[in-house]
């Protein structure tokens, strides 16, 4: 008797905790479905002009030119050395100062496949010179691939003055 | 451990789960050998997403190879790096400055709370509750936007480099992970309420999943899955690398063995991580975050090995070099793969339900399994 007693009190106290169990959860549930406040969903992309990235946020490689379209890339291929995926190929060209009349070394063009990079910033970690940055975009698709590789130089510029 | 191909018997039925099933997490191949709802058999076919990281590191040099290894179980990089950036520094008896060790056991641990929280999410929709998902993933994404912030990326982020870390903290680092620790424990309570109370929660865990102290040592289990039978595993404590031994913290241990001891390991691992980042984050020294190092590594001939505590368990980094500038052969010793061949164990003779309740709990990312 007394064990049919225990067991029924038993049985009535688990179906109770139960049930209080699941109501604990459902409160939670119920207390953000009240407070819109507290949800901090980011209505992407119809917030792409507030929307700031962080100053290191690594989107894809540029090349930093200044207001005189002149940069302070030497041609050094110490990024390219630097990749592990060949994401950049530089092809130098030899100048001819215009004064002295020697021979100069200076890059032609700096290749960037962005589809084969995996943004780990090495190149710009190796960059002696500091001439090339990650800028901040992440939107790159396109709709075709030729488009993915870049030439990072500007056309026309030329190495700043002073950087050896 | 796999049975062979042809102890099937009459009437029992053979499905194929995944590649592409959702509670796989991943691109996971499972044959499971069914006789009427209970398992007989469970065979895991490896290999979807193989990318030969191994052989791949052999022709990278030593800073290069270790971004790859953010690719492997990608929910903790920063440990990943970590364990490979320890092992060039081995070979090259290079002494990281006390700045750079702070900053990555803090990055460690906000790595490892990050990727707990997204277990708890995945292992509570696996067994069909959505909302908790949701709930893990917004107090996950405040420790993104605070990686973003340092190491400019979310998941893949490459910031350990040999001889410490790429980048200074941002100053904006420690008031935010203040705020995120305030945060946190004003959250805290509603995992508790919305799963770990939870009535059929609980009846789906306990008791099932089993899976014994010595059967995890010779399944060679890593992590919260041996902590949970009570194996002590814990490489922070036995092994201490960086700083780890100056702090204080305990190694979480249960003994339930069962399903619901490894889900409460991981819950209790979230609070010791909160209390190693609050010891750090007043207490970071000044000084170099990067100590220096020449323009090549070149790694003296011999081997090396490091290891370090993810939040899966224990990575092993095996480096043999022939005094070149590349490695000669690099073996990662991933705790995913050894988690993985006890699944077998665990629901072998339970039902079909409860596979996927034990391999949630099995916490498995996929490329760390394959690599």
């Amino acid at each position: 008797m007394e064990d049919e007693a225990m067991f029924l009190k038993q049985y009535i106290q688990d179906i109770w905790g139960a049930i209080k169990s699941l109501a604990t959860g459902m409160k939670r549930t119920g207390y953000y479905f009240t407070h819109h406040k507290e949800i901090i969903t980011q209505q992407y992309p119809d917030n792409r002009d507030t929307l700031v990235l962080p100053e290191r946020f690594k989107g894809e490689v540029v090349m930093i030119h200044d207001e005189n379209n002149e940069h302070a890339c030497t041609g050094c291929t110490a990024c390219e050395l630097a990749c592990p995926n060949a994401t950049i190929k530089i092809i130098t060209k030899f100048d001819v100062d215009a004064e002295t009349g020697k021979k100069k070394k200076a890059i032609d063009t700096f290749v960037y496949h962005l589809e084969l990079c995996t943004m780990c910033n090495l190149c710009v970690e190796a960059c002696p010179t500091d001439a090339i940055k990650m800028a901040q975009t992440f939107e790159h698709s396109v709709f075709d691939r030729s488009q993915l590789t870049k030439k990072l130089n500007k056309p026309g510029s030329k190495i700043r003055a002073g950087i050896e | 451990m796999f049975e062979e191909v042809g102890t099937t018997t009459e009437g029992d039925l053979i499905i194929n789960m995944g590649p592409q099933h959702p509670a796989t997490h991943g691109v996971l191949h499972l044959v499971v050998t069914l006789n009427g709802e209970t398992i007989k058999n469970v065979e895991p076919h490896l290999g979807y997403i193989h990318r030969s990281i191994e052989k791949m590191c052999e022709s990278l040099t030593y800073r290069q190879f270790i971004y790859v290894t953010s690719r492997m179980d990608y929910l903790s990089a920063h440990i990943n790096n970590h364990a490979c950036a320890m092992c060039v520094e081995k070979g090259l008896q290079l002494e990281v400055p006390p700045r750079a060790q702070v900053i990555r056991v803090l990055m460690d641990e906000l790595t490892r709370l990050a990727s707990h929280e997204l277990w708890w999410g995945a292992m509570a929709m696996d067994l069909g509750a959505f909302t908790p998902f949701f709930h893990a993933f917004r107090e996950r994404e405040v420790i993104n936007d605070i990686m973003e912030e340092t190491c400019g990326a979310r998941l893949t982020m490459n910031y350990m480099v040999p001889g410490g870390v790429m980048h200074d903290l941002h100053p904006n680092f420690q008031q935010r992970v203040k705020d995120f620790l305030q945060l946190y424990k004003r959250k805290i309570h509603e995992y508790d309420e919305l799963v770990t109370g939870n009535i059929i929660f609980q009846n789906r865990m306990k008791g099932v999943g089993i899976i014994s102290p010595e059967d995890v040592i010779s399944y060679g289990c890593t992590g919260p899955v041996a902590r949970g039978s009570g194996v002590s595993s814990d490489v922070r404590k036995l092994y201490p690398y960086e700083i780890y031994d100056k702090l204080e913290f305990d190694e979480v241990l249960e003994d339930g063995c069962d399903s619901f001891a490894r889900y409460m390991v991981r819950i209790r691992e979230m609070q010791q991580s909160v209390r190693i980042i609050e010891q750090l984050i007043d207490n970071i020294p000044d000084g170099e975050f990067q100590a220096k190092t020449k323009a090549v590594l070149k790694l003296p001939k011999g081997e090396f090995y490091s290891k370090a505590e993810t939040a899966r368990g224990e990575l092993g980094v095996y480096i043999v070099s022939e005094g070149g500038t590349t490695p000669y052969r690099i073996k990662f010793r991933s705790p995913g793969f050894s988690n993985l061949s006890a699944l077998n164990h665990l629901v072998k003779g339970g039902k079909i339900g409860d596979l996927i309740a034990a391999m949630g709990t099995l916490d498995l990312v996929i490329p760390d399994i394959d690599r």
